[in-house]
């Protein structure tokens, strides 16, 4: 199985430089606004998100990926013409949660990484969903197969995406 | 205490940003649903990061699609230019009846004192990026406050409407779309004239609401702004009916497929200037043309009995124009005859009085002061549907009167009513 329990002594923690730190979190913003102007069906791959899992899970440190995810997540909602707080408080809960596992499992290989993939977009999606649904009043319809299907094409893109983004790691 | 703050810290941390953002959504949600005023500095620091790489990379797209469309690319142009030559042709030949429905728009508009906006100013600008999510339909453009944006401008390329302006900042504005579920614009259908709201959904659809189930809406039929919402300005074309079919609440349930392809914007047109524009001043419109004659006309004076005259007897001979003269247009001076026909003055009068009915007592033309007939002055009798300028020329000198009063347009059903010339010596001015 690829998923496998760790001791924390086992688990390694990686950390980034500082413009891998910046850079990569703007220009996963910047792809996603660019690439949604020629391709509608590409706003259904949410680059930031992958991002914030990425992060969280290789740092392992449950304030740093909130953190990440709160602000990571506030970028974008300044991008829409929504209410900031949506992708933000999304975001928050999928950083803490994916370090939090990363302190528990080791996902290094890409089975494991499209199972967690997938598990944070459906929390990411939900969380959306009831935050957007219960505050701000937004008419949104669940859809199952919708939100696995997309949970799939962004698992496909994020086990692609994180390949390239390992060779920024750097261990602590 | 120490310790148990230091094994829930991670908790912590979690509970205290996520209060933190769910206040700040709620403080936003409470004060004004879309109103982003109170989150313009944190918008302003991403739009400042992300825009610059968008608009260069738009630059560097745009450059190097014309370099292969104006230098290489060049095949078929010959072909291309022949055909739109013809089209040109067919166009020519489009616009000379266009003109004519034209014209006749703006005497019905005239007639009733029709104002209507029209597209004064645009600026184009380039689409360089988008909000990124399926669940916000916004664009980004690289014009801004520099190039005289402002908030809930009419966006719009040459198929139709696009949306409107919702932030703008120095350089770029967010532009959001009419299928975005927050947007709203008012319409009209060209046929039925029925008028509904367009609204954007959730998938990104474009639906037609506020219709009763009652009415008739067929698929095809074209759905224009009505300019009610006070953005758009009436009768841009918005798209064409998809789907018609039964909804809730007596309303019925209409899909519009948008003019222009939302999907694929590259150029489009902000409207940063509209103007009123009436087809007359206010004054005019109000005025019968009857006494709009009767001012500018000559009188003839001090004849007190003939003002008692019942007007048909006073000028009976006189509402045919001479068999020299075209229609409204008098080629020689004669300062002692009357103005005109009254019935035809009542005519004009009954048409250009905002629908009333006629006096019941018609001014006698013989009646009427003596004004001078200002330079460049114009008459408009409106006659039924139709309106006969009169424009006048310019005051000759007191010696010599003025040559004629012309008539360009004629109205066959009102004929024309002026046929006196000015008086210069009678003008008090």
């Amino acid at each position: 199985m690829p998923i496998t329990y760790t001791s924390g002594e086992q688990v390694e923690v990686y950390r980034f430089s500082i413009p891998a730190t910046v850079g990569i979190p703007l220009l996963a913003l910047f792809a996603q606004a660019f690439i949604s102007r020629h391709s509608t069906s590409f706003s259904y791959i949410d680059l930031p998100l992958l991002i914030t899992i990425f992060f969280a899970m290789a740092r392992r440190n449950p304030i740093s990926g909130l953190l990440t995810g709160a602000v990571i997540g506030l970028a974008q909602d300044a991008l829409t013409g929504l209410p900031l707080g949506l992708y933000g408080i999304s975001k928050t809960i999928v950083g803490f949660l994916a370090s939090s596992l990363g302190v528990k499992l080791d996902v290094e290989n890409a089975g494991a990484r499209v199972l967690v993939i997938l598990a944070f977009y459906m929390v990411h999606a939900a969380m959306f969903f009831m935050v957007a649904h219960g505050m701000v009043s937004l008419s949104l319809t669940w859809s199952w197969s919708r939100g696995i299907l997309s949970g799939l094409a962004n698992a496909i893109v994020g086990v692609m995406l994180f390949y390239f983004l390992d060779k920024f790691k750097q261990r602590t | 205490m120490e310790s148990v703050l230091g094994r829930y810290k991670n908790l912590i941390w979690l509970v205290a940003i996520l209060f933190l953002q769910v206040l700040g959504l709620a403080v936003q949600v409470k004060r004004s649903g879309n109103d982003m005023e109170n989150t313009r500095l944190i918008r302003i620091w991403v739009v400042d990061a992300i825009t610059p790489f968008e608009r260069g990379l738009v630059w560097v797209e745009s450059s190097s699609s014309n370099l292969w469309h104006n230098y290489f690319y060049l095949r078929g142009v010959r072909a291309e230019n022949r055909q739109l030559k013809e089209e040109i042709q067919q166009m020519r030949l489009e616009q000379v009846r266009l003109s004519e429905d034209a014209a006749q728009a703006h005497r019905l508009q005239t007639l009733l004192a029709f104002k209507e906006q029209y597209i004064a100013k645009t600026v184009a600008a380039q689409v360089i990026g988008s909000s990124g999510s399926d669940l916000s339909r916004t664009v980004y453009i690289d014009k801004g406050v520099d190039a005289g944006l402002e908030r809930d401008m009419a966006v719009l390329t040459a198929d139709g409407i696009v949306g409107k302006v919702l932030v703008v900042y120095p350089s770029t504005s967010q532009v959001l779309l009419i299928n975005d579920q927050t947007s709203g614009v008012g319409v009209i259908l060209e046929k039925s004239r029925l008028q509904g709201v367009l609204r954007g959904t959730a998938n990104g659809e474009v639906m037609l609401e506020r219709i009763m189930s009652d009415e008739q809406v067929n698929a095809g039929e074209t759905v224009l702004t009505s300019g009610g919402d006070q953005i758009f300005p009436k009768g841009l074309p918005v798209g064409t009916i998809t789907k018609v079919s039964n909804g809730k609440d007596l309303f019925l349930n209409i899909k519009v497929r948008p003019a222009a392809d939302l999907s694929k914007l590259e150029e489009v047109l902000v409207l940063v200037e509209k103007q009123d524009r009436a087809p007359l001043p206010d004054d005019a419109t109000h005025r019968r043309a009857a006494d709009i004659l009767a001012e500018r006309l000559p009188s003839v004076p001090d004849k007190p009995p003939a003002d008692t005259k019942p007007p048909a007897a006073t000028t009976a001979g006189a509402a045919k124009p001479t068999a020299s003269s075209k229609p409204g247009t008098v080629a020689t001076p004669k300062p002692a005859n009357t103005s005109g026909s009254p019935q035809v003055a009542n005519n004009a009068s009954a048409a250009a009085s905002d629908h009333t009915a006629p006096s019941p007592t018609p001014k006698p033309s013989r009646s009427v002061k003596s004004r001078e007939s200002k330079p460049a002055a114009s008459i408009k009798a409106v006659a039924g549907s139709q309106t006969t300028t009169a424009p006048l020329k310019p005051a000759a000198p007191s010696a010599t009167p003025p040559s004629a009063l012309t008539a360009p347009k004629t109205v066959p059903a009102a004929q024309t009513n002026a046929s006196t010339p000015a008086q210069p010596e009678d003008n008090p001015q």
